[in-house]
């Protein structure tokens, strides 16, 4: 018998250990959900799969009575777009920032203590400050994300700009290149796919601030959606609109990774 | 060429060199050989310009040599010398990019004629069959063979390499030696080389300079730096002196260790 740290499960074992706590979790559900039903058919706690079927049913293809809008993928929409506008906006910001304090000393020794402190302040601390400044409208919302992931970015990509090999730099000025030329062609593209990397990351706080931003101020939006049925103990609702943003994260998860493989095929041999 | 005068190399208390004075001339292949740590690199770097003496000077041509790198001076490093993100061709493609537009990025016709010469260039160092694979699929020889090539596209006057070859296999360094000399011939160019292996520099190039403590003191083995103890003419020295130059670098480095 080997040692527990050399034992490598076979493919097929490999597949049905991680699908294993899925089912287990499945059909513990189940059979709570199905115990407690029939106890009480009106129970809201713990909705059997057909309940949330047409809980889903009725948001995602049946217009709103109130605005005729489908008000799943109204929410869904909406939570895409600040999300999206705001990873944007941290994934420039932070190149910039990050690139610039890590390629020039100069930007380092102005920016870069600004930065830590900028990256201790907790983004929900200030979430007034934005409801104060930019209103309850879709700005502030979009600003919390932008500044809750921006310090991170910067920072991630200043720390791999500085890990570029000094080699590197000094061969590219024997080249001939002058500053702007090694940051264009050295220095950029290899710290896209960083970049890449660290939107994957911060992806999970990126939710994060969205969800709240929605859940204290907004009209729609799929955090708004979950905090605003919690009144009614909508947990039809609640559960599925909580797996949706999880396979919506996955999904952006994917894509950025294969996107980064795609788009720099280099970095495949260098692992 | 170049002429270095009492120049003085010092990082905080420790004296690293002390006290250089040499005059070299175009075309000359010198190799610095000497102990680990006893500042052959710290030489290399002054003459590449990414580290400046405390005292003394480097005259290029009778002016100062430049304090960043440029152009002028080709650098091949032991390993990193080359751009990870960039197939083979491109790295050497580069150097011309730089050269010629602004932001580095070349078009048409300017393109093409980069590339054939990059290809040609490729075909000297025997990479062409590899032009269009990334650094990290090639082995480490190759690898070398790449960044001599890239160093050598815009016919830089002076080469510097730093223990270039000191990660590969017996064998494959045995060609890159040949490669370097006849590379050396046909661009006439002037080459300083940092190795460890004495070997290698009797074996290589013009010129020999052995670096080492010109006096030890027991007490403080930092107090005083490396000088250059020996200038020899290669191939015109016999074997004996390569061993007494062997054994005195070996027990002075394990006296400083």
């Amino acid at each position: 018998m080997k040692r527990l740290i050399n034992q490598q499960p076979t493919r097929v074992w490999g597949i049905a250990l991680s699908l294993l706590p899925f089912v287990i979790l499945l059909v513990l559900y189940v059979t709570a959900s199905d115990a407690r039903l029939a106890e009480n058919p009106h129970d809201k706690l713990l909705p059997s799969f057909s309940q949330m079927g047409e809980a889903m049913q009725r948001l995602a293809f049946e217009p709103s009575k109130r605005t005729g809008e489908y008000l799943f993928w109204q929410d869904t929409l909406s939570s895409l777009q600040r999300l999206g506008l705001g990873m944007a906006i941290a994934a420039g910001l932070g190149m910039l920032l990050g690139l610039s304090t890590g390629a020039f000393p100069v930007a380092y020794s102005g920016v870069a203590p600004l930065l830590t402190v900028a990256s201790l302040i907790p983004p929900m601390a200030i979430l007034p400050i934005l409801f104060i400044v930019f209103g309850l409208g879709e700005v502030s919302k979009v600003a919390l994300i932008a500044i809750g992931v921006t310090p991170f970015v910067a920072r991630d990509i200043q720390k791999r700009c500085l890990e570029i090999p000094r080699e590197q730099l000094v061969k590219a000025q024997t080249l001939g290149a002058n500053s702007g030329q090694i940051v264009l062609r050295v220095l950029i593209p290899q710290l896209m796919p960083r970049l890449i990397d660290s939107l994957r990351l911060s992806l999970g706080s990126a939710w994060l601030f969205l969800i709240a931003a929605e859940a204290i101020a907004s009209t729609d939006g799929l955090g708004y959606r979950v905090f605003l049925v919690r009144r009614y103990l909508s947990m039809d609702v609640i559960l599925p609109y909580v797996a949706w943003i999880a396979l919506l994260a996955f999904v952006i998860d994917f894509v950025l990774r294969k996107l980064s493989l795609w788009a720099f095929p280099w970095q495949e041999s260098r692992s | 060429m170049i002429e270095i005068r009492n120049v003085w190399k010092r990082y905080g208390d420790n004296v690293i060199l002390e006290n250089i004075s040499a005059t070299v001339a175009e075309g000359e292949f010198i190799t610095l050989v000497g102990a680990s740590g006893c500042g052959k690199s710290t030489f290399l770097r002054m003459l590449l310009g990414t580290d400046v003496p405390n005292q003394g000077e480097i005259l290029l041509d009778g002016k100062t040599i430049a304090d960043e790198p440029d152009a002028e001076r080709g650098v091949v490093f032991q390993q990193y010398s080359v751009f990870p993100h960039m197939t083979v061709l491109e790295n050497v493609i580069i150097a011309r990019a730089f050269e010629k537009t602004r932001l580095g990025f070349l078009w048409g016709k300017r393109k093409r004629a980069a590339r054939e010469e990059a290809m040609a260039m490729l075909e000297t160092v025997g990479l062409s069959h590899m032009a269009a694979r990334y650094p990290d699929e090639l082995s480490g020889g190759m690898r070398q063979r790449l960044a001599i090539a890239q160093a050598l596209i815009l016919k830089p006057r002076i080469l510097l390499l730093d223990e270039p070859f000191g990660a590969l296999d017996p064998g494959i360094r045995a060609d890159m030696h040949a490669l370097v000399l006849s590379l050396w011939r046909q661009h006439k160019l002037t080459v300083f080389m940092v190795t460890h292996d004495l070997a290698e520099g009797f074996h290589l190039g013009t010129r020999l300079w052995v670096f080492d403590k010109l006096r030890l003191d027991p007490q403080a083995p930092n107090r005083f730096g490396a000088g250059i103890t020996y200038d020899l003419p290669v191939g015109q020295c016999e074997p004996e002196l390569l061993q007494e130059i062997d054994s005195g670098l070996s027990s002075s480095g394990q006296e400083l260790v």
